[in-house]
């Protein structure tokens, strides 16, 4: 148990998508404007993430990795499929960000009138198919470890874009040099708190 | 007698417009705000920034002709999915590629090679430019944007290394007697290593690229 929480913590303080990677900027900076949206797209981002890591730590078990497919029949042995692994997971996140929005969209029209336009949107954000890359890199071992990683790594992931978003409400009131002004300002933001970020680089777990 | 038709040459300057064009005025990641995900990460030495620059050209070339090529026998309800699997056909093509001939550079670039399928350049621009136009600029779009995207990778890329570890593509700039540790005045700028910086210098490069560009200042 100790050892989930550590994952936790990891992925979501020290590995952060946003702040460690790089993952996921497109969105981050499109869409942190006011926190009620960035709001949203974080919890559809949690959301997606607990899903595709897991399943796809299944597919890559038992379909990609070398001799995964011995289940099927002991000649697959020798077969090594991992060069797949971009094609496999990025149609998994494609079809279950269709499938989660069917499955919301019937069960809980409020959520999803909620998530809007972003739960398609997020079949292209990069830190979904980062996730899952990483976790194959890192070589989680069991599947709740994967489970883990994933819900941690969008904890992460919403806390950085709700707190930009607020910081980014905040700056209309401030004089900012005109070229600055927008994009310029919001990356050099990202970048101060970033550092802030790595203050947690020194915990060791 | 036969009407001859007035063909268009290879590099009109409609054509030669798409290429330029992306550089600066519509550079994709300062101006259009597209692929900063992939961008960031791998500008700590402009080896690999070289290597991402160009692999992220031949893809969105690449794909930008395919996709065009097909563009008319595409359903559009399934055209993401069509698109993103070219772009993973690609990228997996790529990919073994650099394992194959550059294996240390693959190694560093690690999940970020993968992460140019969900790069935001090459869905943009297959979304904003192969669906409604002939090949042929469609290909010349892609290279220019890719280009675009490479120059703002490798501006970064050179100030990191350069001030990061006082080294060029890994050959020393900063000889080593300068170091204070063997007697001298410098010392490496280790913040120039870290994440955070490769943000914050590419703030920079747009508030300069604003300065001088005046119409593409924000309200």
């Amino acid at each position: 148990m100790e050892h989930l929480i550590n994952i936790f913590v990891k992925s979501a303080f020290i590995d952060n998508m946003v702040f460690a990677y790089f993952l996921g900027m497109c969105s981050f900076l499109a869409v942190s404007k006011t926190v009620k949206t960035s709001i949203g797209l974080g919890i559809a981002v949690i959301f997606v993430m607990a899903i595709t890591v897991p399943v796809n730590y299944l597919m890559n078990k038992y379909l990609l990795l070398p001799g995964a497919l011995k289940w099927l029949d002991p000649e697959f042995a020798n077969l090594d499929l991992s060069f797949l692994s971009f094609i496999m997971f990025i149609a998994v996140i494609a079809s279950i960000v269709q499938l989660v929005e069917m499955v919301v969209e019937k069960f809980s029209p409020s959520l999803y009138n909620a998530l809007g336009i972003f739960l398609p949107l997020i079949a292209v954000n990069c830190a979904i198919l980062g996730g899952s890359l990483f976790m194959q890199e890192r070589e989680y071992e069991t599947l709740s470890e994967a489970t883990v990683f994933g819900l941690g790594s969008g904890v992460g992931w919403f806390l950085a874009i709700v707190s930009i978003a607020a910081i980014r409400e905040r700056l209309k009131y401030s004089d900012i040099p005109k070229p600055l002004r927008g994009l310029g300002i919001a990356f050099i933001l990202t970048g101060l708190m970033g550092i802030a970020f790595m203050s947690f680089m020194g915990i060791k777990l | 007698m036969s009407e001859v038709k007035e063909r268009e040459p290879l590099f009109s300057q409609k054509n030669l417009k798409l290429l330029t064009q992306p550089i600066d005025s519509k550079n994709p990641i300062t101006v259009l705000v597209l692929g900063i995900c992939s961008a960031l990460a791998v500008t700590v030495k402009l080896k690999p920034a070289i290597v991402m620059a160009l692999s992220v050209t031949i893809v969105t070339a690449f794909s930008n002709l395919i996709i065009s090529l097909i563009r008319k026998t595409i359903p559009n309800r399934i055209r993401i999915i069509v698109q993103l699997v070219v772009i993973a056909a690609l990228v997996i093509l790529v990919d073994q590629l650099l394992k194959a001939y550059v294996y240390d550079v693959s190694k560093q670039l690690s999940v970020f090679v993968g992460l140019i399928i969900t790069n935001c350049i090459i869905m943009g621009r297959l979304e904003a430019f192969a669906l409604g136009n002939k090949p042929w600029p469609s290909f010349l779009d892609g290279i220019g944007n890719g280009l675009g995207y490479g120059l703002i990778l490798v501006i970064v890329a050179f100030f990191r290394e350069l001030f990061g570890s006082g080294t060029l593509l890994g050959y020393r700039i900063f000889p080593l007697e300068w170091y204070i540790k063997n007697g001298g005045f410098y010392e490496n700028n280790g913040m120039m290593i870290l994440p955070p910086m490769a943000l914050i210098s590419l703030g920079i490069i747009i508030w300069i690229q604003r300065t001088r560009n005046r119409q593409l200042i924000e309200k």
